[in-house]
């Protein structure tokens, strides 16, 4: 095999003071022309640093500690600086995570695309024009040129990932390096960029080294694979050797920590329904003087749903589905104009602001953002206590029950003295849960509350949860846009798209045999819908 | 278009905050010591209850307080300013006649800040930590810390005094006549100072935000892209970094400009120069209360077109700004 | 003790603080070291620095001795600057908070008013508060507060209406907190750092702005201020300069002072601008 680029027991070291010595230790790897490499590793484990280094784009602080770069028979660790902008764009181009701010907000798309002839040829301006309106062709962007006037702003997150492919593209690049493309898109976007990489890469015989965190998108789009572990490479081979024999025990750990893309058998349900919520509607209006100029969003419209005693209906949906605002509005951090929402035969809706206060503490909610949800100047014992002590328990016995709450949820009860930020993400979502379940909820409402964790995290999180609905009998609303997650933990799925649901019904009717055009299509798109570790859920048998 | 409609928006949205500023203003007028009249009489050394009281029901200051209000805000949709007793001219015409020395200095200074400001913000946040940021920084500190019009004064010391270089005060050179270009240049000659002064504190200002906003620029996630397309640090900075860096500087301008219109009361009156500000100085001192309520109202229509000029600069930088909000 | 910590790293930062001490000093030691009244007349007027060892620093147009009138006029910067900055960073709070929680009218009728505020120029308005109620120490010191809360009230409603929307304030709410403990036990304290930061600011201005005032004649003219001195100076700047230049150099070390001590605030406050 001919490498065109090839990393040779590469070495990257991190300024003194950061956790660890080398964000990257001897890593070495290959990449031929047309095959894609992935890379994969959870945060931290120097899968992004691999690719700024090889870009000569290390932040500040961060430097090459030995090795080599080689790309084409020249050492890219040893160029000078003129040497690597003649060749960063030209030989080897870069696409980013979140296509937003990856571009300049105030140039437009063509501008932008533009620039790479600009800075490396010497084409007229009119014959610029021309190419980038080829480009974005190629991307099979809608209306190209419209889109090439636009502003970053005025595209679809699809769309502008789109713009960045056909800017990296447009000098044919040797090597592409894409650094997490898909993570910021809708499930459904992502399949279609997925598609998108694929062919080109093919067409053009590009070498990619694609990063990602995915397992599902392994499957779908590497020929090999190299997967890291706190800036090791632990295990590299072809995609088909590292995903159906995993040799080495972390990979095997990721792969089992995937949730599987079936639901497991379902659980009876209890007759008796704690939570309804009956035609609820939410229009948000933005903007505009005097009424001028006014933006309508329908947010939810006309939603109907029931949730029985003891089990998780899962909300899933895109983003802009109005899943969140429905949890917001369930437990009223936002009032809709219309509907009731019914707890225990009490509708919420009707109730005054002193009412509603008492009522909270039946309807708790976990929040997506373990680092946004905690107030970072309360200890963590008092965050778990404060729902109490406003409810009117005395304070030395709200501070113990936290410590109680603590064990409850599996961290040291002793930590209760310790503030958010000395937490790990996923121990800072126990605390939210714990903060949650102490005012011993009816309903706990969870918004994402896994989305923002790395994959062998979020399943630990999630048979908590799972763990404490057996025990406490909570009855849980399950807001997420992961269906792998929501296949796993929910006995119920309702689907939502544009504000309406589109679909709902047992989980293992919604995923084994979908009705509507718009959740097959969504199932369709998951990636790598073979990949996937055992149930991660036990059925109540089995846990008792 | 949609530059017209941000116009027209901006506008209408003025109307309130002149309404509110002119109602305030002239309740808490109400309380001061003296109207007028009061101050008429004095100046033409004192006079009898009865004469007074014919001259108060002339100017309709025998009204009740709301009438008064009503007549005074009618009589300001016509433009009428009232007259002013001490300078024995309609109020409009003396603040006519002052206006555009303030205008000039205002303007010449803005232009001096913000020149420099974004230079040298621009040198500090490229050598961040360096010598020269180091030095910019410090520089502007002190600039900062300085009080306009000390440093006025000492400008004088120096500049008129020691050196003879530049003239102590005044708009223009009165003894002789000149026209045309000598003129102009006459007159910028005097402005050399008082700009400086008024706009050295602006200036330490606009550097600090210009560097801190280019170093919040340089970090964000497009400059990445910028560098990976093999853009050399230059460019990165001219063609992606100045004019995001630039967006913070153009809204201190018009926060700003009501503060810049006040600094020059105090230049104005250390430069003895023929402006609004040194009216609304003397208009103090001799209780001229009409005048300086006209001098206030002139003041906030000037701070609201300076501001309607940004929102403008600030929309044609910003293709993210839609009418819609 | 981390802040203090993060605080004394920067040479500029404990720069700021030996200066600012060095003036409360002035201010603390002024009766001691000068028990006769600083505006009485000392000696032969205009005598130059370092001339007389009884006038360090010389005396003014009338005799009056400067030394003894920089060290009073530290104590009523100081008074000036920090009872005007605790009078507009609390109205800038309230009003901040109000806006910044409930959004809405409440939001746009007190934004109205923060915006005629800003748009009348702060030493206009001050000229006019001045002309109407009379220029005693109270009366200024009031005043430059009056003039003073817009920025602030505009800061803390920026960081109001960011931090309203976090996710740990959603969660209090469904707690079932009550607005007020949200408003001041949950959002203020994560919103006072800059704002606090910002009153470093406030009270430069304010300093400045009292100077400026007393320059004109248009302060309190019956105690010893720095613009006073430089007032009086002006009018014999020709020869003896110095009686105008001293007093400018206290405003400018005091302002310089809060300044660089704001700055290290800033700093040591919100640690994740550091390193830049």
């Amino acid at each position: 095999m001919s490498a065109l680029l090839t990393l040779d027991r590469l070495n990257v070291a991190l300024p003194e003071g950061a956790d660890r010595a080398h964000a990257l230790s001897d890593v070495s790897l290959e990449i031929a022309a047309n095959e894609i490499l992935c890379v994969v590793g959870e945060s931290g484990s120097g899968k992004s640093m691999t690719a700024n280094a090889i870009m000569g784009l290390l932040p500040g602080g961060v430097t090459l500690a030995g090795g080599r770069i080689l790309f084409e028979g020249r050492d890219l660790a040893a160029m000078s600086e003129p040497e690597m902008r003649a060749l960063r764009g030209a030989g080897i181009a870069m696409i980013f995570q979140e296509p937003m701010t990856a571009l300049n907000p105030l140039r437009t798309i063509g501008d932008q695309i533009g620039e790479m002839f600009v800075i490396h040829t010497a084409l007229p301006r009119k014959e610029i024009g021309r190419r980038v309106l080829a480009l974005l062709e190629e991307v099979r962007i809608p209306q190209p040129a419209q889109a090439a006037k636009a502003y970053p702003h005025e595209l679809s997150g699809g769309q502008r990932q789109r713009a960045m492919i056909a800017m990296a593209l447009a000098l044919d690049p040797k090597v592409l390096i894409a650094d997490e493309p898909t993570t910021a898109l809708d499930v459904t976007t992502q399949a279609q960029i997925l598609t998108l990489i694929r062919d080109l890469q093919k067409r053009k015989g590009t070498a990619v080294l694609f990063i990602t965190h995915d397992f599902g998108v392994v499957a779908e789009i590497a020929d090999r694979v190299a997967v890291m572990q706190h800036g090791v490479v632990v295990e590299h081979g072809t995609a088909a050797q590292v995903l159906d024999d995993p040799r080495h025990p972390y990979t095997r750990q990721l792969i089992a920590a995937v949730p599987p893309l079936s639901a497991p058998p379902p659980r009876p349900l209890s007759p008796e329904v704690v939570l309804s919520i009956a035609h609820v509607t939410k229009t948000f209006r933005t903007g505009g003087f005097l009424g001028r100029g006014a933006r309508v969003t329908h947010a939810v419209k006309d939603v109907s749903l029931t949730l029985p005693r003891g089990s998780t209906l899962g909300i899933v949906g895109e983003s802009g589905s109005g899943k969140s605002t429905l949890a917001r509005c369930i437990v009223r951090l936002v009032s809709p104009e219309s509907g009731a929402i019914t707890l225990q035969g009490r509708d919420l809706l009707q109730l005054d602001a002193n009412a509603m206060r008492a009522e909270r503490r039946k309807v708790q909610m976990v929040f997506q953002d373990p680092f946004a949800s905690l107030n970072p100047r309360r200890k963590a014992g008092e965050l778990v206590a404060q729902g109490l002590v406003e409810h009117g328990t005395p304070r030395a016995e709200a501070l113990a029950r936290a410590r109680e709450l603590f064990g409850l949820v599996g961290l040291d009860p002793l930590a209760v003295d310790r503030f958010p930020h000395e937490f790990s993400g996923g121990q800072r979502q126990r605390i939210g849960l714990a903060r949650a379940l102490a005012l011993k909820p009816e309903v706990l409402v969870a918004d994402e509350p896994v989305s923002a964790l790395d994959v062998s995290v979020q399943a630990q999180v999630l048979r908590l949860l799972a763990d404490l609905q057996q025990r406490l009998g909570l009855s849980i609303v399950f807001i997420t846009h992961d269906l792998r997650v929501a296949a796993q933990i929910c006995d119920r799925i309702a689907v939502m798209k544009d504000g309406e649901v589109v679909e709902q019904g047992l989980a293992g009717a919604v995923f084994g045999a979908p009705q509507q055009p718009y959740t097959k299509a969504l199932l369709a798109a998951i990636p790598g819908p073979k990949i996937g570790g055992p149930v991660l859920i036990p059925t109540a048998a089995e846990a008792i | 278009m949609r530059l017209l409609s941000l116009v027209g928006r901006r506008l209408a949205a003025s109307i309130p905050t002149l309404l509110l500023i002119l109602i305030g203003l002239f309740l808490l007028l109400q309380f001061a010591p003296g109207d007028t009249v009061d101050a008429m009489m004095a100046q033409m050394g004192g006079g009898d209850a009865a004469t007074a009281k014919s001259l108060r029901e002339f100017y309709g200051l025998d009204l009740s307080v709301s009438a008064q209000l009503g007549n005074y805000l009618w009589r300001l949709a016509r433009f009428d300013l009232g007259f002013s007793s001490i300078y024995g001219k309609p109020v409009l015409t003396v603040i006519a006649e002052r206006l555009p020395a303030t205008l000039l200095l205002m303007g010449a200074a803005l232009s001096f800040a913000f020149f420099f400001g974004l230079v040298f913000g621009v040198i500090a946040a490229r050598g961040v930590n360096k010598w020269p940021d180091t030095l910019i920084s410090t520089l502007g500190l002190i600039f900062y810390a300085t009080p306009s019009f000390w440093f006025g004064l000492m400008a004088i010391v120096v500049f008129s005094i020691y050196l003879q270089w530049l003239p102590a005060g005044g708009l223009e050179d009165i003894t002789v006549m000149q026209t045309g270009l000598w003129r102009t240049l006459d007159i910028a000659r005097h402005l050399i100072l008082p700009t400086l002064t008024l706009g050295l504190i602006y200036l330490a200002i606009y550097l600090r935000i210009m560097r801190a906003s280019m170093l919040e620029v340089l970090n964000l996630d497009f400059v990445r892209t910028a560098r990976a397309k093999g853009l050399d640090d230059t460019r990165v900075v001219i063609k992606h970094v100045l004019r995001n860096a630039l967006l913070p500087m153009v809204t201190l301008i018009g926060l700003q400009a009501g503060t810049m219109l006040g600094g020059s009361v105090v230049v104005e009156s250390v430069f003895s120069l023929p402006g609004l500000g040194r009216l609304a100085y003397e208009s103090v001192v001799q209780r001229d209360l009409n005048t300086l309520l006209g001098i206030v109202f002139a003041s906030a229509l000037v701070v609201i077109a300076v501001n309607l000029a940004v929102d403008i600069a600030y929309a044609r930088l910003d293709p993210r700004i839609t009418t819609g909000v | 003790m981390e802040v203090v910590r993060r605080y004394a790293r920067s040479p500029a930062a404990v720069f700021g603080i030996v200066l600012l001490v060095a003036v409360v000093a002035m201010a603390a030691s002024a009766g001691w070291l000068f028990p006769r009244d600083p505006l009485s007349l000392a000696g032969r007027p205009l005598i130059w620095p370092f001339q007389n060892p009884r006038f360090p620093l010389g005396t003014d147009n009338s005799g009056r001795d400067i030394a003894a009138q920089i060290f009073y006029g530290a104590r009523i910067s100081l008074l000036i600057g920090l009872v005007a900055t605790a009078i507009a960073i609390a109205i800038g709070i309230v009003i901040g908070a109000l806006a910044g929680f409930y959004g809405g009218t409440v939001d746009t009728v007190l934004m109205r008013v923060t915006e005629a505020f800003q748009t009348l120029p702060n030493f206009l308005l001050l000229l006019v508060l001045v002309a109407v109620f009379g220029s005693t120490l109270t009366t200024v010191t009031i005043a430059i507060g009056v003039v003073s809360w817009p920025a602030p009230a505009r800061l803390t409603r920026a960081e109001f209406l960011s931090l309203r929307n976090r996710e740990f304030v959603q969660a209090a709410q469904t707690l079932g907190l009550k607005d007020a403990k949200l408003i001041f036990g949950e959002i203020l304290p994560n919103a006072l750092p800059s704002v606090i930061v910002y009153a470093s600011v406030v009270m430069a201005v304010a300093i400045l702005l009292e100077s400026a005032l007393a320059f004109l004649k248009l302060s309190d003219p019956n105690v010893a201020s720095w613009g006073n001195l430089i007032g009086l100076g002006r009018d014999v700047l020709r020869v003896q300069w110095y009686v105008s230049a001293i007093p400018g150099i206290a405003i400018l070390v005091t302002v310089l002072a809060v300044s660089l001590v704001g700055q290290g605030l800033n700093d040591a406050l919100n640690p994740r601008l550091k390193g830049r």
